[in-house]
């Protein structure tokens, strides 16, 4: 999905600025919307990880684009426990005294594979030249936009681990290997830096032999 | 449920704040009893105290005093921040990236804000806000020199995303002068600018 969240290389979004001495949360809400996500994942079990990202990357893009981070995490926890029934929407908005605001529905879930499988055997090594698939999934992707269909080289194999979009829409398992793939900046973009590269960690599915 | 944070109904068009939504959510959990009352805040006092990036500057000044721990670091992150006594979630498979002299690290997600909590803490603000995701990948070597790092134009810059499993640390060079300094002396000299990357260790002088 092409989402707010896939912020890789776009423009227009001013100077970083930093706080100095700044606190870990800046209000207790913060923490609370930290933790509350902790505890929904950990002890609730109500969602995995790539569930809880993909929820946060469904909010409407003006109001990711303007919401600070813990705005978005507060999102992406109630969003899924009102999905999952696990509150509702009426209740919050009574105890909240005003609107809950949530995230889009999932607007198309990916055709997704039904039976678990790994591929132990990792396809590719270091100093591979690979390619990126080039076509944007819907649903959830820890592929960022702005290295698809790019050519890398592969330098670090990782261990197997589970593949997000199936972790994020379904409970069927899946795992296999990432690697980190080194691009060139040049290559991926017009006034890219030729001392500049970018290593993505990219899952095998998302790579093809070049 | 904490009545502090019951409010009158209004018209439903009107949205909460965060705050609001935060304090009700929590109610909710608690008053279904599927959180206890107390459990987000312990998380939450637990995570300043644990979370923290004075972890990864004891890990850095190790590996600088050490070479031995330097390379089981460079090897495996993970297990050598265990042998510290560090460990956490989102720490599960850390990977250090070595400065050196012809390469400097710098590291980002550019989709949501991974980090090694157990090494560098809950990110700041800036690493979680969108300006610095959009550019470090583009235009890293501006945007650090925007920062307060000039790099040499010799010096390659690798910016690594984490758009997956892995959590990223640098391994800032040690600074010259600082032979004379403990290993805890020279802990006190790492910030976490500089185990992100975006903030070189200048000297003996303290953090």
């Amino acid at each position: 999905m092409d989402g707010p969240h896939d912020l890789g290389g776009k423009t227009g979004f001013g100077e970083v600025t930093r706080e100095v001495n700044e606190p870990v949360f800046h209000q207790p809400w913060e923490g609370l919307a930290w933790a509350l996500n902790v505890l929904s994942i950990a002890k609730l079990r109500a969602y995995k990880v790539d569930a809880y990202r993909h929820a946060v990357e469904r909010m409407k893009p003006s109001w990711y684009s303007d919401a600070r981070y813990y705005e978005r995490m507060l999102t992406g926890v109630t969003t899924l426990l009102v999905e999952q029934g696990v509150v509702s929407l009426e209740d919050l908005e009574r105890r909240a005294g005003g609107r809950v605001p949530v995230s889009n529905p999932v607007a198309q879930p990916p055709v997704l594979q039904t039976e678990h499988s790994e591929k132990p055997d990792a396809r590719f090594s270091p100093g591979d030249p690979v390619r990126v698939i080039a076509k944007a999934t819907p649903g959830h992707s820890r592929c960022p936009a702005y290295i698809r269909g790019k050519e890398g080289v592969i330098r670090l194999v990782y261990p197997l681990a589970y593949y997000p979009e199936l972790r994020a829409h379904s409970t069927v398992k899946r795992r296999e290997h990432s690697y980190a793939v080194e691009f060139a900046a040049a290559h991926l973009w017009n006034e890219g830096d030729s001392s500049q590269t970018v290593l993505v960690e990219l899952f095998e599915s998302y790579l093809e032999a070049q | 449920m904490s009545a502090s944070h019951q409010a009158p109904f209004i018209a439903a068009s009107e949205p909460a704040s965060p705050e609001r939504r935060a304090f009700a959510l929590r109610d909710e959990l608690v008053d279904r009893g599927l959180v206890e009352t107390g459990d987000a805040e312990a998380l939450v006092h637990n995570a300043a105290q644990e979370l923290s990036p004075i972890n990864g500057a004891r890990v850095v000044a190790r590996a600088w005093v050490d070479p031995h721990f330097r390379q089981r670091l460079l090897v495996n992150a993970t297990a050598a921040a265990k042998e510290l006594g560090i460990e956490g979630p989102e720490g599960h498979q850390m990977v250090a990236v070595e400065n050196t002299a012809t390469t400097h690290n710098v590291i980002v997600c550019t989709q949501c804000s991974c980090t090694a909590w157990p090494l560098l803490g809950l990110p700041p603000d800036w690493y979680k806000a969108p300006p610095y995701r959009a550019r470090v990948v583009r235009e890293a070597r501006a945007l650090l020199a925007q920062m307060g790092l000039q790099l040499p134009a010799a010096t390659n810059i690798r910016v690594w995303d984490a758009s997956g499993e892995t959590r990223y640390v640098v391994l800032p060079m040690r600074p010259q002068g600082t032979e004379h300094l403990t290993e805890e002396q020279l802990a006190c000299l790492v910030a976490r600018d500089a185990l992100i990357g975006v903030a070189r260790i200048e000297d003996g002088t303290a953090k």
